[in-house]
């Protein structure tokens, strides 16, 4: 579905991806995991349509998409749950739901309906409808901020750090969400700093180290993989010093 | 047959590439930063994984590892990872000064086991078999490499080993054994043990033979599948790669599938390094695409086949290599060892302390290969007595033996008598049947 050959992005002079190649076939969820700064936001962006790659390609269905303006890889369809959400803040969770069917605006009777599967999905945003965004907690951001993206009624389904930034408890009902968005059978690129929660749910995942990939593969083998452990999930320190 | 892993083996071309792309990638940052055998190549010929791979076919920017490399960074100066993450440790039988050793990851036992899984299915082995595993276990790749594939499938299996065939054949009787996986030569071995022990292989529960380990014909294997009336398929493994399962036969019997997910696979000339086409006939070159431990970037196996291209009825995407036709340098394949003729003639000097004219034959007594070595008579190895004459062979033997691991036959013949050619003498002749 999504195919990323050997991109190269530059912020300015800064070299931040180094010809990275990934890609998400129908109905897989796909992690990407790294330290800050190794470029996964980057490659977000660069996916997204917010950075133009230098050199390499992207394709969409078989259809080159690098270059494209962002609404246009929105309407080739592809959905990003942004980086701290980015909900319209000022606006009602309605508005912002109206907002992500914004693609969809001139068949307003799919719109309409759209919305009523996403408040089934999330009672808590119905009670919410009239509310300005900006009150929500952050779970209920986050949900809205999914909501938001389901409405363009997306192919593909890109999670830029959805746990960043709240409770455990949240994180733990976010991941659930995104288990629940896998199993409908939706097709996801799910970018994380929680490496653990990421590669749990992941078919198959990437692991970014300085804008290179330098590993990848299934994601329960990810998560048992000595250097994934060691870098990302703390493990492993321990075992040196005992030796 | 079922396929072990659809999902991989049947990927379309185009998603293969893709997966082969990224995963390249992976390895050359790796290796680049891990092992400064490659950081020092690839930066004699100016290549930074990170600029200079966007396509596959840049791959052929970077220069063959040969086998000589892997010796010379005896033992572990090739590892990728720490001593610390290797779990197992496996030597080729080469006859190099050192070894090559190779290392595994755990995750690598993983990869291996599910490799060897595919091409045993592909043999047509299920969970159900009894599996004999013929092949000899220790530092070499083929016995535990066979066997954990095996208990991946879930089949049963006795890890006989090679040799006491008579053993083998009581075992094969009262087990049941359904798969014997061994060399070509040693299966028709058992076949002559059982005429010789009047068991009638009929009688056996066998159905299948998995055969590698040495070049072998297709006529060998009509013969296999006549007398122990078994369906007999051919497989590719070598040690600094992985071990078995990197190709593997279907029950189609047209070549192995590469396992291409993991592999990519190129075929050159040997004499110029020029990098053939499809169906041209040439060395195999490998490069590992996800091993963690030991991976090899471009490794000249030293083996000549073809790729085939064309789509297996089986329904495998992966292409195939033909037969192995032969050794493409001067490595002598008998009964799975790997021998350098040089090598014999350093031994043989310890011995008298003089270079000894001598030439190494391959020969097929019934169904068993061996090792000949005709050595010229001079004063230095001529005694009167037949006694000294004899302990002087008996040496030669025996050094010989410990050192590449089968014992030769020593003759000593008259000086002169070996065939030169331009006024030297070929160290190495195969009597065995040529193959094709």
């Amino acid at each position: 579905m999504l195919k990323v050959k050997s991109v190269h992005t530059y912020y300015g002079n800064i070299h931040a991806l180094k010809g990275v190649s990934l890609h998400v076939r129908p109905g897989e969820t796909v992690a990407l995991i790294g330290a800050n700064g190794a470029g996964k936001s980057t490659i977000v962006n660069t996916i997204c349509g917010q950075i133009k790659p230098l050199k390499g390609r992207i394709e969409f269905q078989g259809q080159p998409i690098e270059g494209l303006a962002p609404e246009e890889i929105v309407r080739r369809g592809i959905a990003l749950v942004p980086e701290g959400r980015q909900i319209f803040a000022t606006l009602t969770v309605e508005s912002n739901l109206e907002m992500g069917g914004f693609v969809h605006r001139n068949n307003h009777r799919q719109v309409r309906e759209d919305m009523t599967r996403m408040y089934d999905r999330f009672p808590i945003l119905r009670q919410r409808s009239r509310q300005l965004a900006g009150t929500l907690s952050g779970g209920e951001q986050q949900m809205l901020a999914i909501s938001r993206a389901l409405m363009s009624r997306p192919q593909l389904l890109v999670l830029d750090e959805p746990s960043m930034g709240l409770a455990p408890l949240i994180v733990r009902e976010i991941f659930s969400i995104i288990e629940e968005l896998r199993r409908e059978g939706r097709t996801i690129l799910l970018i994380e700093q929680n490496a653990r929660a990421a590669l749990q749910i992941a078919d198959r995942g990437y692991v970014l180290e300085t804008g290179k990939v330098v590993l990848q593969g299934e994601g329960n083998t990810l998560l048992e993989h000595r250097e994934v452990q060691r870098a990302y999930l703390g493990k492993g320190a321990g075992q040196i010093v005992d030796a | 047959m079922p396929i072990w892993e659809p999902d991989k083996e049947c990927m379309s071309r185009d998603e293969l590439q893709q997966f082969q792309l990224e995963r390249l990638q992976a390895t050359l940052n790796r290796v680049y930063r891990n092992v400064s055998f490659y950081r020092r190549r690839f930066k004699e010929c100016d290549f930074h994984p990170e600029n200079d791979l966007t396509e596959l076919k840049d791959l052929q920017r970077l220069p063959f590892t040969t086998s000589l490399d892997v010796s010379d960074s005896y033992p572990y100066d090739m590892f990728a990872v720490p001593l610390r993450e290797v779990v197992r440790v496996h030597s080729s039988s080469g006859t190099m000064t050192n070894p090559r050793v190779v290392g595994y990851t755990r995750q690598d036992l993983r990869t291996w086991s599910s490799l060897v899984a595919r091409i045993l299915s592909a043999g047509g082995v299920t969970q159900d078999d009894v599996i004999q595993v013929a092949f000899a276990y220790g530092l070499m790749t083929g016995g535990l490499g066979i066997h954990y594939g095996a208990e991946r499938i879930g089949a049963s299996v006795l890890p006989t080993s090679v040799g006491r065939t008579e053993r083998q054949v009581k075992i094969m009787q009262d087990f049941r054994s359904t798969v014997l996986v061994s060399t070509p030569s040693y299966a028709l071995v058992i076949a002559d043990k059982l005429d010789e022990m009047k068991v009638d292989p009929k009688r056996l529960s066998l159905r299948y033979c998995i055969c590698a380990g040495e070049p072998w014909t297709e006529d060998m294997r009509r013969e296999i599948e006549e007398r122990l009336y078994v369906k007999v398929t051919d497989n590719y493994g070598i040690s600094e790669v992985m071990g078995p399962g990197v190709a593997g036969e279907c029950l189609e019997q047209n070549g192995m599938h590469i396992q291409e997910d993991q592999f990519h696979a190129e075929i050159i000339d040997p004499g110029t390094g020029r990098i053939l086409e499809p169906g041209e006939e040439g060395e195999l070159v490998i490069t590992t695409l996800t091993k963690e431990a030991f991976p090899v970037i471009r490794y000249r196996t030293g083996d000549l086949c073809r790729i085939l291209t064309e789509p297996c009825p089986c329904g495998r995407t992966f292409h195939r290599i033909g037969r192995i036709l032969r050794r493409c340098d001067d490595v002598v394949v008998i009964k799975g060892i790997n021998i350098i003729p040089e090598r014999i003639g350093d031994i043989l000097e310890q011995i008298k302390g003089e270079r000894p004219v001598y030439q190494l034959v391959a020969v097929r007594d019934g169904h068993k290969d061996q090792l000949e070595i005709r050595v010229e008579v001079t004063e230095q190895f001529f005694y009167d007595k037949m006694r000294e004459q004899r302990t002087l062979v008996d040496g030669m033997r025996t050094k010989v033996a410990n050192f590449i691991g089968i014992t030769p036959r020593i003759k000593l013949v008259e000086k002169g008598s070996l065939v030169r050619q331009d006024g030297v003498v070929r160290l190495f002749v195969d009597c065995r049947n040529p193959v094709r």
